[in-house]
């Protein structure tokens, strides 16, 4: 892989080059709603019947969700319950806590806020505390809090955005919650970028009709997960890392009750037993639907999401899956990682290979993806990469002639190291864009206090759905998990607080093995997956299955 | 849709890499994270974000013929050919709890020392900065700390990832990520201006000043709401 542009590609850049002047005041009206349908019709994924099947089994059986998701549901239990001693309990909490990234660590710290004392929480996480999406995020959060913008504007973003599917509900506590959660942040000492009088920097997002997008830098994802690990630290709320949740555990009254946990390096596992369980366990990148390079985690493997289905939870919006328009297409070393869309936000433009300007830069998500495949496969104005991947250019340099000098390097500093390192200069050519598997729009039902319809499991942030309907908005992901990261955290706390258990039991988990055999599915999957795959084929052609004793 | 295979039957150029002194061929080009996997590597410690945010996948590797160890990520580093490398798993660094509230810098003469007075023994070598994989100037902010510097400490940290890689070489032992962590909320908390805008809001819903538009919303049928969306107006300057 050498550095930089090859030849070939430094052409088509020049055309890029000519072009940016007349383009520079330039910006297409967005869509009409007709020419919208169709370029979603004929060119998005989620529009594609043969990438997705009916659930056969559980709560919904009969929605249609992406093939690798429902065959992650129609699978086996990782544990066999009768190897289970439930008796022994090595844990027992009032609010356990699945998921350390944002929305679980919202979720503790507002538990303590409601007057959980910290040793009475257990975070359980897969990998480290602080290791999720959450961390990843670039662009920033939605809040209606300018003068010219309100919390009405913003549900309407939101609704529009998810094309009317959302709960409005849950859209409603979205909005409503949205100032308050800023105000918390700025309580917690969070870096936004702000004017000189105090106020914050607003920037306009896909969809978005006010300049309603607050960031910190193209870090602001990490600024917020960073300061609450931290404010989590100082409250000495316990976290047990590399510890994932395997099944969620019940009591004799039909009530989750915690979970089994396993020890990622020993494999041993450990019974938690909770008052209140919480779900926050993010989305499901690592599945690499329909085969796309995903901007996501390590470790978002739909975990939660096959765990609380096996527990009674319904899912819904599963079948829609977000691409985001821009992800990274060469070098190959980064194909798939986010561009964030703040790269647009501030003035780049998505252009064609002659350096046509062919979409407005700024619609919403799921059509803005669809239009730059139709730029690539339907008109065949893309760029194809060394390893033959197509992709259109995102005018970086654009932001410099806008906005002025510098400012690349000042708001989007992620964004100029991740290509630098492979020899490119953003602030001086065009980078290659396509879309990227990016957010679990749908997820678990939930509740607007953020319980999930199975007494003593709650959920938020990427597992659950019904806030984002079929389709989220740009800064609206870090919102939810804030959102209901906080009211699952509060409501779990208050539950706890009446709550008896009864006898642990994970007769569910033998139900829904019945489930699969009446239904005639036969298999060897088991979920949830906890990691992905990405061992050499070579070496697994020849791996042994040898336990080495010492 | 994504990477079409390569049509060509191009031979893959393969380079030699050394894990923990082991050695496999692998695919020029790779990243030492997907090289380590297509060799046989199962993470679980040592790999997070993949996108160079979370500082999981701190690497120490010397190249051929080099005397210097090096130091970067994992997932952002392409590997080299004769390339000796490990993977560092975990830095058990001391950190301070401290109380938001309790540490307004105009109480004290210099809160990041009050809680980390090891910053004191700074000798400025620079082998913190040196060993930074996002390029901070790292030993700066060490010594805009040790002069109580709050503002600077906390914008030349910003981009921090907190992979620990400084202080596992600072010999000194200072925790610069940690305290660096503590500059950037106070800065954030008592230097910056608060936001009259937000408060406002804040007071508005508190007020209950949208609850009956909201109402009407929730409430809506799809198709006027669906009407209401398509009319309202886009701010498209700010």
């Amino acid at each position: 892989m050498s550095e930089g542009y090859p030849d070939y590609m430094e052409e088509s850049i020049k055309k890029v080059e000519e072009t940016r002047s007349e383009r520079v005041d330039k910006t297409p009206d967005r869509m009409d709603p007709d020419e919208a349908d169709e370029v979603l019709n004929s060119f998005h994924p989620d529009y594609r019947e043969e990438g997705k099947k009916e659930i056969e089994i559980g709560p919904s059986t009969g929605r249609k969700a992406p093939t690798e998701v429902a065959e992650m549901l129609e699978a086996h239990s990782l544990i066999d319950p009768s190897e289970i001693d439930l008796t022994q309990i090595d844990y027992d909490v009032d609010v356990l806590i699945i998921g350390g990234g944002g929305a679980g660590t919202v979720a503790a710290l507002w538990a303590v806020e409601e007057g959980i004392a910290p040793a009475d929480i257990l975070i359980a996480t897969k990998l480290r505390h602080g290791d999720s999406n959450s961390m990843m995020a670039q662009g920033g959060i939605q809040v209606a809090d300018r003068e010219d913008d309100s919390p009405i504007r913003h549900y309407l973003d939101a609704i529009g955005g998810g094309h009317f599917t959302n709960e409005q509900s849950l859209v409603k506590a979205l909005t409503m919650d949205a100032p308050k959660i800023l105000d918390w942040h700025e309580e917690l000492g969070m870096m936004y970028d702000r004017e000189e009088d105090g106020n914050f920097t607003g920037l306009p997002g896909g969809g978005t009709s006010r300049y309603r997008l607050h960031s910190a830098g193209d870090y602001t994802g990490m600024e917020l997960m960073r300061v609450l690990r931290d404010e989590a630290r100082n409250l000495d709320i316990p976290v047990q890392e590399f510890t994932p949740a395997v099944e969620l555990l019940k009591d004799d009254k039909g009530q989750v009750a915690g979970a089994l946990l396993m020890n990622l390096e020993t494999n041993e596992y450990y019974v938690a037993r909770a008052k209140s369980t919480i779900m926050a366990t993010g989305g499901f990148g690592r599945l690499h639907i329909q085969s796309y390079p995903t901007t996501n985690h390590y470790g978002a493997t739909a975990d939660g999401l096959v765990m609380g289905y096996r527990a009674g939870v319904p899912i819904r919006d599963m079948d829609s899956v977000q691409y985001h328009p821009t992800g990274a297409a060469h070098p190959d070393q980064i194909v798939g990682l986010l561009v964030t869309e703040k790269v647009r936000s501030l003035g780049a433009q998505p252009v064609n290979k002659d350096g046509e300007l062919f979409v407005n830069p700024l619609e919403p998500r799921d059509i803005e993806a669809a239009s730059l495949i139709r730029e690539c496969y339907g008109r065949d104005n893309g760029v194809k990469t060394p390893t033959g991947m197509k992709g259109v250019w995102l005018d970086s340099p654009l932001i410099e002639e806008k906005k002025g000098e510098g400012t690349i390097e000042d708001s989007l500093p992620a964004m100029v190291r991740l290509y630098e390192r492979f020899g490119i200069d953003m602030t001086k050519k065009p980078i290659l864009v396509f879309p990227t598997l990016h957010y679990q729009n749908g997820g678990l039902e939930i509740n607007t206090d953020g319980s999930t319809p199975v007494p003593g499991l709650f959920a938020g942030g990427e597992v659950e759905g019904g806030v984002h309907g079929k389709n989220r908005l740009m800064g609206n992901s870090l919102l939810d998990y804030n959102v209901f990261g906080r009211r699952a955290g509060i409501n779990a706390a208050s539950h706890a607080k009446k709550t008896s258990l009864g006898e642990l039991t994970l007769d569910h988990v033998t139900k829904y093995e019945d489930q699969l055999s009446d239904a005639g599915i036969k298999t060897d999957r088991k979920s949830p997956m906890l990691l992905p795959e990405y061992r050499g084929e070579e070496v697994l052609k020849r791996h042994l299955d040898v336990e080495v004793t010492l | 849709m994504k990477a079409e295979e390569d049509e060509s039957n191009e031979e893959v150029e393969m380079v030699e890499i050394f894990v923990m002194g082991k050695r496999y061929k692998v695919p020029k080009g790779l990243t030492i994270m997907t090289a380590l996997e297509y060799a046989g590597y199962k993470f679980t410690r040592g790999c997070g974000c993949r996108g160079g945010f979370c500082g999981a996948c701190s690497t120490v590797f010397r190249t051929k013929d080099e005397y210097k160890l090096r130091m970067d990520l994992a997932c952002q580093t392409a590997v080299e050919d004769g390339m000796f490398l490990v993977q560092l798993p975990f830095m058990p660094a001391v950190r301070e709890d401290y109380d938001v509230e309790e540490v307004d810098p105009e109480e004290h003469d210099n809160v990041l020392l009050d809680y980390y007075p090891e910053v004191a023994r700074c000798v400025s070598c620079n082998t913190c900065t040196k060993a930074c994989p996002q390029d901070i100037e790292v030993m700066d902010y060490v010594q805009a700390a040790l002069r109580g510097d709050i503002e600077r400490t906390a914008e030349l940290s910003f981009d921090c990832i907190q992979c620990g890689l400084c202080s596992i070489r600072c010999p000194a032992d200072i925790k610069h990520y940690h305290m660096a962590q503590m500059a950037r909320r106070i800065h954030a908390k008592y230097n910056q201006p608060e936001s009259d805008e937000l408060a406002e809001r804040v007071k508005e819903i508190k007020e209950g000043k949208y609850d009956e538009e909201m109402e009407k919303l929730v409430n809506m049928e799809r198709e006027i709401l669906k009407k209401r969306y398509d009319e309202r107006d886009i701010k498209e300057e700010g």
